[in-house]
């Protein structure tokens, strides 16, 4: 943003010196505004490493006890002093894989709709109503999935085994096809759906209206310009909002422990009953745990932190790069 | 300005319609977004061919059941057949085209199936034992065999409001202020802030509650009580009104900071000014979605607190239950009656979501036109 009280050096003789001297000086509102701007800017930074160190700090007994044994243990008995995340942190990607898998292609559809199909009127009305499905609360999807999508998609999720059941993930051993990763992941891809598709549908709604009327202009169908302006000037949003729903799906939590029968078997079969996931864990076990079992809880949070962390950072890093940096022009 | 953000597309005439168009006077206007009798002919026929396809070879020629295996099958030949229609009229690119208009606009519509049915199948099982007595009685009084009807959840709506009232005060300021510094005030530290603010945003809100626990409870010795969760929300505010408020910061017009700038105008008197006004609806809508974002927030309950059966209006002082743990804690119950009462705390909650976003979209949702005669008013306002 340009200075804005920037002044010329008064005694500048405008043919003699080459270079003007600028100079900032701001009134004393606006270093107070600057002071506290800056000052939240650093809050974030204080909070989000703050979770890392006291993560770290509840978690270092039980780490200290497992050792590398953490991450391939995978067993969860922290009482007899026999658990790592080895499984659970399978069964956690597996749900967020399934519910991405579902979640980011509708996102991307959805936005599209409302960006460049819709008619114009439908458009406001619509994106409420995307937002209002972010707006409701994962323990209703929990509910809702538990008690009206499982006995549904039980029967997709029999379809699929005794058709497609010569794919390894979609094979099925055992008879109970209830709490699966799969279903848990159905559910999670709802709440995915709305992160998604409000980055996306705000980076396509900014699509430079010049080429796409100019794509328009070439004779071009309206596909060809969407294929050919408004998803690679989108590239970056879709990267960003399905690594964001990622992160989400990663760390959901109330739903997941409402829908799965928690196991500890490091299995890819996400249709046979029975999955887990990180936050799931800690939600169902937190109730009972002893202080050493809460310790090793705090660990396996700690490992879900970075690996979530590690997600965002990626998705917010690819998001910058893509982004013009520049504001709206009139 | 606004128009620059939100362009229809124009309605340029599509490539085969202008091949087929003969030049003359009285050439009538081309509209590519108009669905003519003969397309919803051609959408409608290859809908009922498909289905009737599909139950020959899905129902009678081979061994398939099962009705959503059906629906899908049926959804693939139809995408298929409509493309060979839409082929034969009009030729292949035209067809891809409105396959792929298709193909969105069932992503689009289908989206709000499930909102549907999710809003409806709780509004549903809720509303059955919903009595008015839900807000104005505990469970002081109920026991584990109690009907669904007795007693209230007045004790976990207080609980909630207080809660989130807490963490949209600390929250609002905070996160504002960060997206000013991101979009207004910039800078070499701009970029690192964004890039934690975007990791903070998934935080898995499990996370949060674990963190205020490792803070308050393990470290200071502090209670459990409703302050505890108040933080561990604004934990997980935070971020989403951040971000939401920095996007709704990046659409106002460069140009409008610049002329404001132009005219003499100091940094901060530009934002409250200009930059702020214009982009009103925009921070209600993250307030908005920072509010939904944390009133049914379950898992920081779940650590932080062990829930009451009894009214505790004071957020600092000993257990206070929430509308989402007394949900999470009566589903789990063995008893039906249990259950069903927490369907009605869902459907409540439900409702309160509701009501918070359709008030702030009337309050918030101004159409472009009403902000833009803001921003000249405010404008004018220094003359």
């Amino acid at each position: 943003m340009a200075s804005p009280t920037s002044t010329l050096s008064p005694d500048a003789a405008p043919v003699a010196e080459p270079r003007l001297q600028l100079r900032v000086t701001r009134s004393p509102g606006d270093r107070v505004y600057r002071a506290v701007a800056y000052a939240a800017g650093g809050t974030t930074f204080v909070i989000l490493a703050a979770i890392g160190v006291f993560l770290l700090l509840e978690a270092w007994p039980a780490l200290k006890e497992a050792g590398w044994g953490f991450f391939t243990e995978t067993e969860w008995n922290p009482d007899g002093q026999q658990f790592g995340i080895a499984s659970v942190m399978l069964l956690t990607v597996e749900i967020a894989v399934v519910a991405l898998a579902f979640a980011v292609p509708v996102a991307i559809g959805a936005a599209l709709f409302i960006t460049d199909y819709a008619p114009r009127s439908w458009r406001r009305p619509l994106t409420s109503l995307i937002d209002l499905l972010a707006a409701v609360p994962s323990i209703i999807y929990g509910l809702w999935g538990l008690f009206f999508l499982q006995p549904r998609l039980i029967k997709v999720s029999d379809w699929l085994g005794e058709h497609l059941g010569f794919i390894p993930i979609f094979e099925v051993k055992s008879g109970n096809l209830a709490g699966s990763t799969f279903i848990a992941g159905v559910v999670v891809s709802l709440m995915v759906v709305p992160i998604c598709a409000s980055i996306i549908r705000e980076v396509f709604s900014q699509a430079p209206p010049g080429e796409k009327e100019g794509a328009l202009a070439l004779g071009g169908t309206r596909w060809g310009m969407i294929r050919t302006v408004v998803i690679p000037f989108g590239k970056g949003g879709i990267i960003g909002g399905s690594m964001l729903g990622l992160g989400r799906a990663l760390g959901e939590t109330i739903a997941v422990a409402l829908i799965i029968s928690p196991i500890f078997d490091p299995t890819v079969r996400i249709l046979d009953g029975g999955g887990n996931s990180i936050s799931a864990l800690i939600a169902l076990r937190w109730g009972e745990a002893t202080p050493f079992s809460a310790s090793a809880l705090m660990a396996a949070g700690l490992a879900l932190f970075v690996v979530t962390l590690t997600v965002n950072a990626i998705a917010s890093i690819v998001v910058v790069r893509s982004r013009s940096g520049a504001a709206t022009e009139i | 300005m606004v128009v620059a953000t939100d362009t229809p597309a124009p309605d340029a005439p599509a490539p085969d319609e202008v091949r087929s168009a003969k030049p003359g006077p009285a050439e009538p206007r081309l509209r590519i977004r108009r669905f003519e009798a003969a397309d919803v002919g051609a959408l409608a026929g290859s809908a009922i061919s498909a289905f009737c396809l599909m139950w020959l070879v899905y129902v009678r020629l081979t061994p398939l059941s099962g009705g959503v295996g059906f629906a899908i099958c049926w959804y693939a030949t139809f995408i298929v057949t409509y493309w060979l229609v839409v082929r034969e009229q009009r030729g292949a690119l035209a067809a891809k085209d409105k396959v792929a208009g298709v193909v969105v606009a069932t992503a689009g519509i289908g989206c709000l199936v499930p909102l549907t049915l999710v809003i409806g199948y709780t509004v549903w099982k809720g509303w059955q034992t919903f009595r008015l007595s839900f807000f104005t009685e505990t469970q002081e009084f109920t026991g584990p065999l109690s009907d669904a009807t007795d007693g209230g959840a007045i004790h976990a709506v207080v609980g909630t409001l207080e809660q989130v009232a807490i963490a949209t005060v600390l929250s609002v300021p905070l996160g504002v202020a960060t997206a000013l510094f991101l979009n207004e005030i910039r800078g070499r530290f701009a970029r690192p802030v964004r890039i934690v603010v975007d990791a903070m945003s998934a935080t898995p809100s499990i996370l949060a509650g674990l963190f205020i626990y490792a803070v308050i409870v393990l470290q200071l010795d502090w209670r459990r009580d409703g302050l505890a969760v108040g933080l561990a929300l604004t934990v997980l505010m935070l971020p989403t009104v951040t971000r939401t408020a920095e996007v709704v910061l990046r659409l106002v017009p460069g140009g409008l900071r610049e002329g404001a700038l132009a005219l003499g105008g100091t940094e901060w008197r530009v934002t409250r000014q200009v930059v702020l006004p214009t982009a009103r609806t925009g921070l209600v809508t993250a307030i908005l979605l920072g509010i939904a974002r944390v009133v049914g927030e379950t898992a920081p309950l779940i650590v932080l607190n062990a829930g009451a059966f009894v009214m505790n209006a004071n957020p600092f002082a000993g257990n206070q239950e929430g509308l989402p743990l007394f949900i999470y804690r009566y589903i789990n119950f063995p008893q039906p009656a249990r259950k069903d009462a927490a369907w009605t705390a869902a459907f409540v909650l439900i409702m309160i979501v509701l009501v918070l976003f359709t008030a702030a979209r009337l309050i918030g949702g101004r159409a472009p036109v009403a902000r833009r005669a803001v921003v000249r008013r405010k404008q004018k306002e220094p003359a």
